[in-house]
């Protein structure tokens, strides 16, 4: 058995998995959903921040737009240092097309 | 003619104050989460007048450098990160005729409510209102609020000036480093400063728990095998011009450093997590009453200070955890001054003094009018120690008023229960709140 901190919501119930598909301790099905993935195959939503010139800042903060495989945290983080924006920039704008091969996209989270 | 020489004339600053004649309905202090949910709400309920005053370049206060995730699952239902965030109130108030005057330092608030400020376009300013609402968050404690020992290098930072230094100035504060306090802003900066290429020796916690959320100890440092030292403090720090080494012990019971437990980490960077305060410089020269245990003003059911149309909300009147609570507790006081403006406030009646029983450090509001209490009082408070499965009591004298049960407590978790109208009418001068932990069987 693994316990497990869900980390969905800031609640952050402690989740007991016997196995992907009996998870207990949830409060709610995202619960479940979570520990069933962070025994599987875990993702995590990535934010960081890419180059912007022009911009009230010098860096834009961005997001992808879902939860990519946590062994690819390290390779998101090196291609996001190559993406360079010129203001202006608005939320929701994609900077970062198909990130590492995810399918998931890098998303401006800001105006700039 | 008054005498050129004389002290009164050489230091008056007033021919270049400008005084003005206009009366504001509201002014609200401050242009992070706390004060753009009151701005909006006051002119939800009806307010016109409305002047929003910030110190920084722009509005969002501190969410313009959280920019992870895990803002507005209770307000907005969906995950955002601190720039959405704070972007879906700008939006917000864009829609509305507040006033935003930005680069704008309040530097008094005066019992009649004039509000001095200075900017550096507007110079100084006096302004009246009818009703304030103090929106000015907190800063975070320093080296010198712990007193480490140790040399006076380069390299030690606050979690939140290295947030900013990283996320919206785009600097790196260091290589190799240690971070002391477990809250949640040294908790994210852990990760932050590990996705951005740094080492993250260590993260050390004075007491035998973590002050931040569990799902930031799982998600910042076991996803990156960061160690927590828990019952572990920073004794000395080392280095000429920049750190070169902290030294970490191991504590006892009384937090008192255990000799022979030392241990060194070779680093250049030390973050400093450990515990924020409530900005209240203003409040307490307007001479409002002061509560020493949230560092913030004494306040009422409606966030309505000692001050009549004074009103405090978010991390100004006590610390919280989540932003989706200071936006709730922020519509409140901002509803509450357009009331008092519209002269739609219910009498008074009697006051409740709510008292910290067993286990609660403070509560928030620290007293209750409940006839000004439609259905319910939502009321927050914090425990001082971590607990499994509880209860959380609310008595007057003898009679107990209403039951709350939890499967967890802990200090980095601000509670909140919802007091019903019918229990308050029974309460009698004071209410005592406190946690009794269920026997596990």
């Amino acid at each position: 058995m693994k316990e497990l901190v869900c980390i969905v919501c800031p609640k952050g119930c402690r989740l007991k998995a016997e196995g992907p598909d009996s998870i207990t301790g949830n409060s709610c099905p995202r619960g479940a959903e979570y520990g069933k993935m962070e025994l599987t195959h875990p993702t995590r939503v990535v934010t960081s921040t890419v180059r912007c010139t022009g911009g009230l800042h010098p860096r834009c903060p961005v997001k992808t737009d879902r939860p990519i495989p946590k062994e690819l945290m390290f390779e998101a983080m090196a291609a996001l240092a190559a993406v360079d924006l010129t203001a202006p920039v608005r939320t929701g704008q994609v900077v970062a097309a198909n990130l590492c091969g995810t399918g998931a996209n890098v998303v401006a989270t800001r105006d700039l | 003619m008054p005498d050129r020489n004389s002290p009164e004339v050489l230091f008056d600053s007033s021919p270049c104050k400008k005084k003005n004649t206009k009366r504001y309905d509201l002014i609200v202090i401050g242009g992070g989460p706390a004060g753009l949910a009151a701005a909006c709400a006051a002119w939800e309920a009806g307010l016109r007048e409305i002047l929003l005053v910030e110190r920084d370049r722009e509005l969002g206060g501190i969410l313009n450098q959280c920019i992870h995730n895990g803002f507005g699952l209770h307000y907005f239902k969906e995950e955002l990160t601190g720039p959405e965030y704070a972007g879906r109130f700008l939006s917000i108030l864009e829609q509305t005729g507040v006033e935003v005057r930005s680069g704008t330092m309040v530097l008094e608030l005066t019992p009649d409510r004039e509000v001095h400020m200075v900017g550096r376009e507007t110079g100084y300013q006096v302004e009246r209102a009818r009703a304030v609402v103090l929106a000015m968050g907190c800063r975070e404690r320093t080296r010198g609020a712990i007193a480490i020992p140790g040399t006076r290098p380069a390299g030690v930072y606050t979690a939140g000036t290295a947030q900013r230094y990283v996320n919206m100035e785009g600097w790196m504060p260091g290589k190799r480093v240690v971070i002391l306090g477990s809250g949640d802003i040294g908790l994210i900066m852990a990760r932050r400063m590990t996705l951005e290429g740094a080492q993250v020796l260590a993260c050390v916690e004075v007491m035998p728990y973590s002050g931040g959320l569990s799902r930031n100890i799982a998600q910042c440092l076991n996803d990156f095998d960061i160690p927590l030292y828990l019952s572990h403090t920073v004794t000395e720090i080392r280095g000429k011009n920049r750190v070169e080494q902290v030294v970490v012990s191991q504590v006892d019971k009384e937090r008192r450093p255990i000799p022979g437990t030392e241990r060194v980490f070779d680093c250049d960077t030390l973050l400093l997590s450990v515990g924020l305060i409530p900005e209240n410089e203003l409040t307490r020269q307007a001479g409002i009453e002061m509560d020493r245990r949230t560092s913030g003003a004494v306040v009422f059911e409606d966030m309505e200070t000692s001050l009549p149309g004074v009103f405090a909300c978010g991390n100004a009147a006590h610390v919280h955890d989540l932003v989706d609570f200071v936006t709730a507790e922020s519509q409140r006081a901002g509803q509450a001054a357009a009331r008092f403006v519209q002269g739609g406030t219910a009498e008074a009646g009697p006051v409740l003094e709510v008292e910290t029983g067993d286990g609660v450090t403070y509560t928030v509001p620290q007293r209750i009018r409940p006839d000004r209490v439609e259905k319910g009082c939502g009321l927050f408070f914090r425990v001082n120690r971590v607990c499994g499965e509880s209860e959380i009591l609310v008595r007057s004298g003898e009679r107990q008023l209403a039951r709350f049960r939890r499967d967890r407590l802990a200090p980095g978790e601000m509670e909140r229960i919802i007091l019903p109208r019918a229990a308050l009418d029974q309460a009698e001068g004071r209410l005592t709140v406190s946690i009794r932990e269920v026997d596990a069987v």
